[in-house]
């Protein structure tokens, strides 16, 4: 193709060089005059020819190329500047005659418009009118949903849908189309009229409305009552709050706030039972309390009151011990809540000792255990920790302090305030040596005298710590409750055992602790006094090694063996025992021994024989007792005979009176363990019960409510009867049912008709579809 | 082996309980190998079923009538022997009546089982009897202790108060003393469960849905149409272009007209009931008067419309003097002209049925030979939406409660409803035929329609299953070519090919003519106790049993087993698949081959 072109684009390009009779204007165009350059450009015309035969062949317009008088509007072009002829040249020239602006502006308008596109091909436009109209109809018809929806949920439907309008037109429709014509008529309408007397629609004089509008007697009465009430009580309270005020009694108001935080601790306790998220919720409260209190540096010695101290503090002891609460206070305020989450490290300088004491190991263990699955971990960071207890066998006296504390923590004792405060006692001395060097670190101190609130704050932070550290809670009550009245007696000594009390034995959780968590919930109300074991503790001192197999019996004699063990068949016990024997392999023992931890608390094998053994006692065949009460004795309704009475029965009577049943044929799982068969299905009963849940329920438990409700009025008051069998679809014999319509149902009807709309413009096409049409095209 | 033997038992072992349903319906299955556990549940108390047995023991267990006070286990101590009866609670309850519902609040609930002690009642004494040590509890701590009793014991006599037995006129209703105590009425599921029973059975009894058979036309009933003011009265067109009218009451033809050469092939009535337009196979429309012509005058339509080709079928507006008709085109005529008003096409096939929506009266829903559906605008003068189904659509009927639904009858023995908003998935097929659909028609109520078969039966769908409720047939109605519910939703016509038209009751078994009270009450009753009582095997097989012609049934089987092999098949293909290479469709989707805008 493009060759035949080619072939024929020089043919006419010869044609045109050779023959004279080439079109006039070509020739019109031509000077022949200069030599070289009329070569030149007949070349250029050349080319311009072919390049025009190439591509549409368009008429050449003239080129003018000499002066002349007669210049044609009509061929003017562009062809000497080589490029196309654009507005603005001709707009050029224009600028400065102010008299051609009209034509200038018409121009620049002409300039700005677009040329129209093609119409689009007839199909595609209906397919677009198609469309726009479904969507308008599907948008007219959506309007029925609603409707469509009632009528399906419908209790009832009564048909016709058609209301039919009472027969009885309302008075004031009556009176409004009536007119007094007779004199006497008109008389009475005056009458009525001066009195103000309505005669049309409400019925009632404006005096009656007034009336009606007006509170009625007994309901003013009733909201003067309310109003005294509520006015007495309030100066009740307003006199009782002004006495209050005016006692000067610092003891009361300490005894006041003191039994504020008390209530408040309380509320927060229950509160933490009932509702944890709440609890959480009042401890961000509690926390912002602490931080505004912070931010108010109210507890810095910067006050008056603690100036003044400072200057006594030199000669006097007890301003020296005030000072020193309030900056325990200030630290303690200014120490933040430490998270449970958070390691240890974060805890501050408090724990510097400790940190020396267990290696790292034992944190990051911890720490990793708390990812994906502890139960696959635990095994080893108890054999770490074990080791690092190991580690350091013979330590500063702290660490038998922690041990005696984790201890506790440990059998759950519920520690009476004596013994924990001989344990203080001892321990304390044990630790001044190192007390020596660590300087007066303060920590939670439980008591400030100054003021209540700060009591109950710190109070309450020890809760949050024991709600955020679930699994310490119970040990660190034990120990704030032991505390308190030590502190109170005693030097700022002691309180700093309390940190370390209530952060080491997060560290030495085992797996006990967890377990115990359950039960420590449920015996922090009771607070049962325990004495703490002494040998128990012993044990736990890290020279002490023999303490982990120890723990290893114990924790096997979770599922119980000789349970199994003693159920009667034989097969069960070949069956179910190896699951729980033991197995040469150490490692696979310990992680078996997690899994059975894990699931301790459900022992499906036991219950499942348990059971078993119901339901075949439950099979077996009954004797049936014929002994009858009454004979010889009282008698009547939920009397057994006596056991004199039988016990008396010979062993002939016995057999008269007490049948034996045979023994059944053997049970179909009596060799299979694993399976309860059944033999009591009865078939009969079978084919009058549902076996696949009905559609529209969901639970079962809903069907069996539906089918055990009685619908008759065997069981229903007539009323209720009535309401049960109430059919869902209602007709009248002898009654059309039309088709619903708008006003049926509280829709207008279009006030067109469809008739008059498609007479007056059949293809009638709105403005709002042509811009959708476009829309359309477009895309 | 049966244990104790018959002979041995004792009557309270060894009541049969009434067959019926039990709580323990569902529970879930234990046991691995056979084996239904629901008495096992009741026993281990995880689950707390009771079957037939159980709950018959349960009832019995209540302590058993006896003229001599038993002892009660908790009531105050008292020594044996005579001192026994004195420190007895009083019979006070012994001699009080109780009318229904009207009973004293403050009563303690042991109360109200009280009844009276008359000679005809003793049965009802002795359970008074037997229930009374729990009286004595329930009165112990407000009148009753042991020291009081000797001073606070009332006696009470047998009253006799007119006012609570004598009707205060002769037209009140006769009191009647009921005492709604569940104790009293006990095994309330197996009695109803009985009473659904046999409900079900009396309905299969009564189902006698036939009413007429309307001979008279000389070749086989092609159309009908339903006069819209008049119940009684129908229209019929025939296949050899005579066009009778019925009335329905009387069971007689009211008037014959030779309407058209050949078949006639539509047939509609004016909105207001004053005439009627039909469509023959001679290429005219015809617009006819009601009312015949007056003695002598000869049948004349009113007009006639002479067109280009021949129409397929007619429709008439539902409020205005507006008629369309099909046939190469979708015609919308005015009444007053000769000439269509707007004429419009898609596609080149003939069209066979066209529809008004009822409700949204400007829509129009058609269905071509083509096998595709098309909806029209009247107002926009536009078809809107086309959907071409497996096989041809020979006609579809809008629902007359809910504007965007329509029901398509198709050639390959189902039906289609549709929502015209979504037409890519039918919201429901609806598939019991056994050959092709030729008419659908919508109760009035909108809750269910009827379609006539080529398989020379019509049957009756809720317009939400996909089963039919009811078949009818006869032996010598043949292909049942036209159906129409009537506008009070009581009745059915069909008109078949033996050139009669049926005249069936839509709801088989309901009794005919006007009920009393009692009867409409007990009728609801079975309704609802049916409907509770459905999904129970026994009853849903009693239910749902229909005797069908041989030609029919077979044919159920025959498809039967084709359906199973193609679903075999099918489910073959996936399996032996890579997966996801082969789509599973939803029996819905799987009709529809294409939507068209």
């Amino acid at each position: 193709m493009t060759a035949n072109r080619l072939a024929e684009s020089l043919l006419a390009l010869s044609q045109q060089e050779e023959l004279a009779d080439l079109p006039k204007d070509y020739l019109l165009s031509e000077s022949e005059d200069e030599g070289d350059n009329d070569g030149e450009r007949k070349h250029q015309k050349l080319l311009e020819a072919i390049s025009s035969l190439d591509g549409k062949n368009r008429r050449k317009l003239a080129e003018r190329s000499e002066a002349s008088l007669k210049v044609s509007e009509f061929n003017v072009s562009s062809e000497g500047s080589g490029e196309k002829l654009v507005l603005a040249d001709l707009l050029e020239p224009v600028k400065t005659s102010s008299s051609l602006a009209t034509v200038k502006k018409q121009l620049s308008r002409v300039k700005s418009k677009k040329t129209v596109e093609l119409p689009l091909n007839k199909e595609e436009i209906e397919r677009i009118h198609r469309e726009v109209a479904f969507n308008k109809t599907a948008q007219v018809l959506s309007k029925w949903d609603p409707v469509v929806l009632k009528n399906r949920q419908a209790e009832q439907l009564v048909f016709p849908l058609e209301k039919e309008e009472p027969a009885i037109a309302p008075i004031e429709h009556v009176l409004s189309g009536w007119k007094a014509r007779t004199p006497l008529e008109q008389e009475i309408f005056n009458l009525l009229h001066k009195n103000k007397q309505p005669v049309t629609d409400p019925l009632l004089t404006p005096v009656e409305k007034a009336s009606l509008r007006a509170m009625s007697l007994e309901e003013a009465k009733m909201r003067r009552a309310e109003l005294q009430r509520a006015r007495a009580l309030q100066s009740y309270y307003e006199a009782k709050a002004r006495r209050e005020k005016k006692i000067k009694s610092k003891k009361y108001h300490k005894v006041v706030k003191k039994g504020k935080a008390k209530k408040a601790l309380k509320e927060f306790e229950q509160l933490r039972k009932v509702n944890p998220a709440a609890a959480l919720e009042e401890l961000e409260k509690i926390e912002k309390a602490r931080m505004m209190e912070r931010m108010s540096l109210k507890h810095q010695n910067s006050g008056k009151w603690a100036k003044s101290k400072a200057i006594m503090a030199k000669y006097d002891l007890e301003a020296r011990q005030a000072m020193q609460e309030q900056l325990s206070k200030n630290k303690e305020l200014t120490q933040k809540l430490q998270v449970a989450s958070e390691s240890e490290e974060e805890e501050g300088g408090t724990e510097d000792v400790e940190e020396l004491l267990v290696p790292d190991v034992v944190n990051e263990v911890q720490m990793n255990a708390d990812g994906p699955n502890p139960w696959m971990l635990r095994s080893c960071t108890s054999d770490t920790k074990e080791a690092a207890t190991q580690e350091d066998p013979e330590q500063l006296p702290e660490l038998e302090a922690h041990g005696v504390s984790e201890s506790e923590g440990e059998e759950r004792p519920v520690a009476e305030e004596e013994i924990l405060l001989r344990e203080f006692e001892e321990r304390r001395s044990l630790r001044k040596r190192s007390e020596l060097s660590q300087d007066a670190e303060p920590a939670g101190s439980q008591e400030t005298k100054d003021s209540g609130s700060q009591e109950v704050l710190s109070e309450l932070r020890v809760l949050s710590q024991k709600l955020k550290e679930n699994h310490q809670s119970r040990k660190q009550k034990a120990s704030s409750e032991g505390t308190i009245p030590q502190v109170q007696r005693e030097e700022p000594a002691p309180e700093e055992e309390e940190p370390l009390l209530l952060q080491r034995p997060e560290r030495v959780q085992t797996l006990e602790e967890l377990e115990e968590l359950g039960k420590e919930e449920c015996f922090q109300n009771k607070e049962l006094p325990r004495p703490v074991l002494e040998g128990q503790q012993s044990e736990r001192t890290p020279n002490n090694r023999p303490d982990a197999p120890k723990e290893k019996k114990k924790k096997e004699q979770m599922i119980d063996l000789q349970n199994l063990l003693t159920t009667q068949s034989p097969s069960v016990k070949s069956l179910a025992v190896p699951t729980i024997e033991e197995l040469e392999d150490e490692e696979e023992r310990n992680h078996r021994q997690m899994i059975k931890e894990a699931f301790a608390g459900d022992d499906v094998i036991r219950d499942f024989l348990k059971e078993k053994r119901e339901a075949v006692e439950a099979s077996k065949p009954k004797d049936v007792d014929l002994t009858l009460p009454g004979w010889g004795e009282w008698g009547g309704v939920g009397l057994k005979p006596s056991a004199k009475k039988r016990r008396r029965c010979p062993v002939v009577l016995l057999s008269r009176f007490l049948i034996k049943a045979p023994e059944g044929p053997p049970r179909k799982d009596k060799n299979l363990p694993n399976v309860i068969i059944n033999e009591k299905r009865n078939i009969h009963a079978a084919a009058h019960q549902v076996r696949v849940l009905p559609y529209p329920f969901t639970h079962h438990w809903q069907f069996e409510r539906t089918i055990q409700t009685p619908i008759g009025s065997t069981w229903n008051t007539q009323r209720a009867f009535q309401k049960l069998t109430t059919p869902k679809v209602v007709t009248k014999p002898g009654h059309i049912i039309n088709p619903i319509k708008a006003e049926d149902v509280g829709y207008r009807s279009s006030s067109r008709s469809d008739l008059s709309v498609i007479q007056r413009n059949p293809k009638r096409i709105t403005t709002r579809h042509k811009k959708q049409l476009k829309k359309c095209s477009v895309d | 082996m049966q244990w104790p033997p018959p002979w041995r038992r004792s009557p309270l072992v060894s009541a049969t309980p009434p067959p019926g349903p039990t709580r323990g319906l569902l529970c879930p299955r234990r046991v691995s190998e056979a084996g239904d556990s629901s008495t096992e549940g009741a026993r281990t108390g995880h689950r707390h079923y009771v079957t037939p047995a159980e709950s018959a023991m349960e009832g019995r267990s209540q302590p058993l009538p006896s003229l001599r006070p038993a002892s009660p286990t908790n009531a105050p101590a008292h020594g044996r022997g005579s001192d026994c009866t004195a420190k007895e609670p009083p019979l006070a309850n012994v001699c009080r009546q109780n009318y229904g519902a009207a009973q004293d609040p403050v009563e303690p609930a042991g109360r109200r089982s009280a009844s009276h002690v008359t000679g005809s009642s003793l049965g009802k004494a002795e359970v008074a009897c037997g229930r009374r040590w729990r009286w004595a509890e329930l009165l112990a701590d407000t009148s009753w202790s042991p020291a009081g009793r000797a001073t606070e014991m009332k006696v009470k006599m047998l009253s006799r108060n007119p006012d609570n037995y004598v009707r205060e006129t002769k037209l009140d209703l006769q009191r009647v003393p009921r005492n709604y105590d569940p104790a009293l009425h006990p095994f309330e599921v197996p009695r109803e469960y009985i009473r659904a029973l046999n409900a079900t059975k009396l309905e299969r009894v009564f189902a006698k849905p036939f009413l007429a058979s309307l001979d008279g036309h000389r070749d086989g009933v092609n159309c009908l149409a339903k006069h819209p003011e008049k119940l009684a009265t129908v229209l019929s067109g025939a296949c050899d272009g005579e066009v009778r009218i019925w009335n329905l009451t009387q069971r007689n033809c009211i008037r014959t007209i030779q309407a058209h050469e050949g078949f006639v092939r539509g047939i509609c009535t004016r909105f207001c009931g004053t005439s009627f337009f039909t469509v023959g196979d001679d290429k005219t429309v015809k617009q006819w008067k009601m009312d015949g012509p007056g003695y002598g005058d000869e049948e004349e339509p009113l007009h006639t419309i002479l067109g280009k080709t021949v129409y397929t079928g007619i429709d008439h507006h539902w409020k205005e003097a507006v008629f369309a008709t099909c046939g190469q085109q979708v015609d919308i005529w005015d009444e007053q002209r000769t000439n269509p008003i707007c004429s419009m096409t898609w596609g080149f096939d003939s069209i066979s049925s066209v529809k008004f929506n009822p409700i949204e009266t400007f829509l129009l829903g058609s269905c071509a030979s083509d096998r595709n559906i098309v909806l029209y605008d009247m107002r926009q003068a536009t078809p809107l939406k086309k959907v071409i189904l497996d096989m041809r659509t020979n006609t579809i009927c809008w629902n007359p409660m809910e504007a965007f639904i329509f029901t398509a009858a198709n050639e390959d023995y189902n039906l289609y409803t549709f929502d015209m908003r979504a037409l890519d998935t039918p919201v429901m097929v609806h598939m019991d035929h056994v050959s092709a659909v030729l008419d659908v028609d919508y109760s009035p109520t909108g809750k269910e329609f009827v379609s006539a078969s080529f398989d020379k039966s019509i049957r009756i769908f809720p317009v939400d299953k996909s089963r039919s409720r009811e078949v009818y047939h006869t032996k010598r109605m043949q292909h049942v070519i036209c159906v129409k519910w009537t506008s009070d939703s009581k009745y059915i016509m069909c008109g078949s090919d033996e050139m009669n038209i049926r005249l069936w009751k839509a709801n088989a078994s309901e009794k005919l003519g006007v009920l009393t009270s009692r009867e409409k009450a007990a009728k609801d009753y079975n309704q609802k106790l049916k409907e509770k009582f459905q999904h129970y095997p026994h009853i849903k097989r009693i239910a749902r049993h229909r005797h069908l012609p041989k030609s029919i049934y077979s044919q159920i089987q025959e498809q039967r087993i084709m359906k199973e092999a193609r679903r075999r098949k099918e489910v073959n293909r996936i399996k032996h698949s890579k997966p996801g290479s082969v789509p599973l469709v939803s029996e819905k989707k799987k009709h529809v081959v294409a939507v068209v805008k």
